[in-house]
């Protein structure tokens, strides 16, 4: 017998566990790092685009003869783009998750198209672009306008939904359903019931990702969607969406790049972080709700 | 319906069955009649079948991949493996409670009018009779009356498995199949649930899977003895503690194996 195993010795006669002291510094410095990084850009952000904020700024269209800049309506794509995007795919994403998980009998299918969103979700968003501008702007006859930048997002987006609903819909455990189907009820009852509210978290965390992804996308968009915001929106929500339009990472991509001007690249910065943070407050909210329902 | 008539119909009738999990020969050839009005009890050692036994009794079984069955089962002379047959309906009428207990993560209340929602009962007040009436049946109401919109998953183990066979009753099913309902409770619950199902068994046709073999003398009218998934005998209990036809139902129950 080993003497390791002896039980010779006091319980309060604590071991020495260097390398674990070593290990949760190492682990505590580094996640310190990351809050610190988090925080330091955050910051810089706001500190260096608070300023360049003003009420006309936000309100208004950019005006070339008065030499003004107004980025209200590519707040407005931005915002358009977000929730018809949000719109399409998480029926979709949700109902295909749904279906895979559920319904599917065919494994090799599934195990396929899983392997598909997997490798869709990695595609350069470019690759996304010039996809939707071929096949909405063109061929679809959209032609380069926020329902075509919609489109193609949502096409984006679609792997992100499906990867992250899946994954929920999978941490439900078995004796769940089998205690809902035990008792009669049919698949499609024990999935709105059992399933669904189980995996909100999970749909939740999937819809933030998408908003992040749609938020910060600029490539597809610019080639979908359009690259400028000169006129303040009018007309129908059809007529709105269906002429083109630049969203803030658009925006602050020519700002910044074309044109040089980080003051208002910042602003636009500034205002794309603050409509991220709300966003995620408004979807734990309604999540939230919906939970306690 | 008097007395001698109740006593000897059948309500399930198990003919040559057979139950395939891909490879694993789970059920071999088993016929067993289960009586109306009766609490059948299901005794034999770990793996032998008796869980996929009950199981193919509502078609839960149906749910696994690479599940193959052959041979019938008759509810009330209707084949549960026929053409054309609502497994709901089916799984309303044989209600069903699990080996390992699995409330659903709502509340106590929730759980248990899921069924009964679920079938369309939708005033309130009658929900709030049902869940009494199961609660008080299943011998759990004293303990969460009073905390009805807490989550079932706060409560402790045994008084999940009471609220799981509560969650079965508040479906009025037929025939109710229990998977060692008591192997997670203290002798006092486990007391309950016995009175509870003698009780049961003059509305309800009771199976239910049980180690314990004091609790399979003290509780059930028949008794089937499973071996890897061969049915060895069944008959009255009496019959099978008293004088056992075959040598391994004696060695079985008289603790020698399994
Ligand atoms: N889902 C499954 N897939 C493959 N084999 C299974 C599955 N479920 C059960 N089996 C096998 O079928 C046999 C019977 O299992 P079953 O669960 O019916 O036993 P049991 O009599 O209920 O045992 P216990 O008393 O331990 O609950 C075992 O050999 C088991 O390994
Ligand atoms: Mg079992």
């Amino acid at each position: 017998m080993s003497d390791k195993l002896s039980n010779d010795v006091a319980i309060t006669d604590r071991k020495k566990r260097p390398f674990e002291k070593l290990f949760y510094s190492v682990i505590y410095l580094l996640s310190g790092c990351v809050l610190a990084l988090v925080i330091y850009f955050i910051a810089i952000i706001l500190i260096r685009g608070l300023p360049a904020l003003s009420l006309s700024f936000l309100t208004s269209a950019p005006n070339p003869i008065q030499q003004t800049i107004g980025i209200f309506p590519s707040i407005v794509n931005t915002l358009y783009i977000i929730f018809f995007t949000l719109l399409c795919c998480i029926p979709i994403g949700v109902g295909g998750a749904i279906y895979l998980n559920e319904y599917a009998k065919n494994k090799r299918l599934v195990s396929a198209i899983e392997f598909a969103t997997e490798t869709l979700s990695g595609v350069p968003s470019i690759l996304y672009g010039v996809f939707g501008y071929v096949v909405f702007c063109l061929l679809f006859g959209f032609k380069v306008s926020l329902i075509a930048g919609i489109l193609t997002l949502t096409i984006m987006v679609l792997p992100i939904m499906i990867r992250t609903t899946q994954e929920a819909l999978k941490s439900v455990p078995v004796s769940y359903r089998e205690g809902a189907l035990g008792m009669g009820a049919t698949k499609w009852y024990m999935v709105r019931t059992i399933l669904l509210p189980s995996s909100l978290k999970g749909i939740l965390t999937g819809i933030i990702l998408s908003i992040g992804r749609m938020v910060s996308e600029s490539a597809a968009l610019l080639l979908t969607a359009g690259g400028s915001a000169m006129y303040m929106p009018k007309g129908s929500l059809w007529d709105q969406l269906s002429s083109s339009g630049s969203t803030l990472s658009v925006e602050l991509y020519r700002y910044a790049y074309s044109r040089g001007d980080n003051e208002t690249a910042f602003g636009i910065a500034a205002v794309l972080i603050l409509i991220v943070i709300l966003l995620n407050l408004l979807t734990r909210f309604i999540a939230g709700r919906l939970n306690t329902q | 319906m008097n007395e001698v008539e109740t006593q000897n119909k059948v309500k399930i009738h198990t003919k040559n069955l057979d139950l395939f999990y891909g490879d694993v020969h789970a059920l071999k050839d088993v016929n067993l009649d289960i009586q109306s009005h009766n609490v059948t009890a299901l005794i034999g050692p770990s793996g032998c079948g008796k869980s996929t036994y009950l199981k193919t009794l509502n078609r839960m079984n149906d749910t696994i991949d690479g599940v193959k069955i052959t041979g019938d089962v008759f509810l009330d002379n209707e084949n549960v493996y026929g053409k054309g047959v609502d497994v709901t309906i089916l799984r309303k009428k044989v209600g069903m409670v699990f080996q390992s207990p699995n409330p659903f993560p709502m509340s106590i209340y929730d759980n248990i009018t899921y069924g009964p929602r679920m079938h369309g009962v939708k005033k309130r007040i009658e929900l709030d009779e049902i869940v009494e009436k199961s609660l008080k049946g299943a011998a759990i109401w004293d303990e969460v009356k009073d905390r009805m919109k807490k989550s079932a998953l706060s409560l402790s183990g045994g008084q999940q498995q009471r609220l799981c066979i509560a969650r079965a009753l508040a479906t009025q099913p037929d025939v109710l199949l229990m998977d060692e309902p008591t192997s997670a409770l203290d002798p006092i619950s486990t007391t309950k649930i016995e009175e509870l199902i003698a009780e049961l068994k003059k509305n309800y046709s009771i199976v239910i899977v049980t180690h314990n073999m004091q609790q399979a003398a003290r509780i059930s009218d028949d008794t089937a003895f499973f071996l890897l998934g061969e049915l060895i005998e069944n008959h009255k209990t009496e019959t099978i503690f008293s004088s056992p036809q075959d040598k391994r139902t004696e060695d079985y129950i008289t603790g020698r194996f399994g």
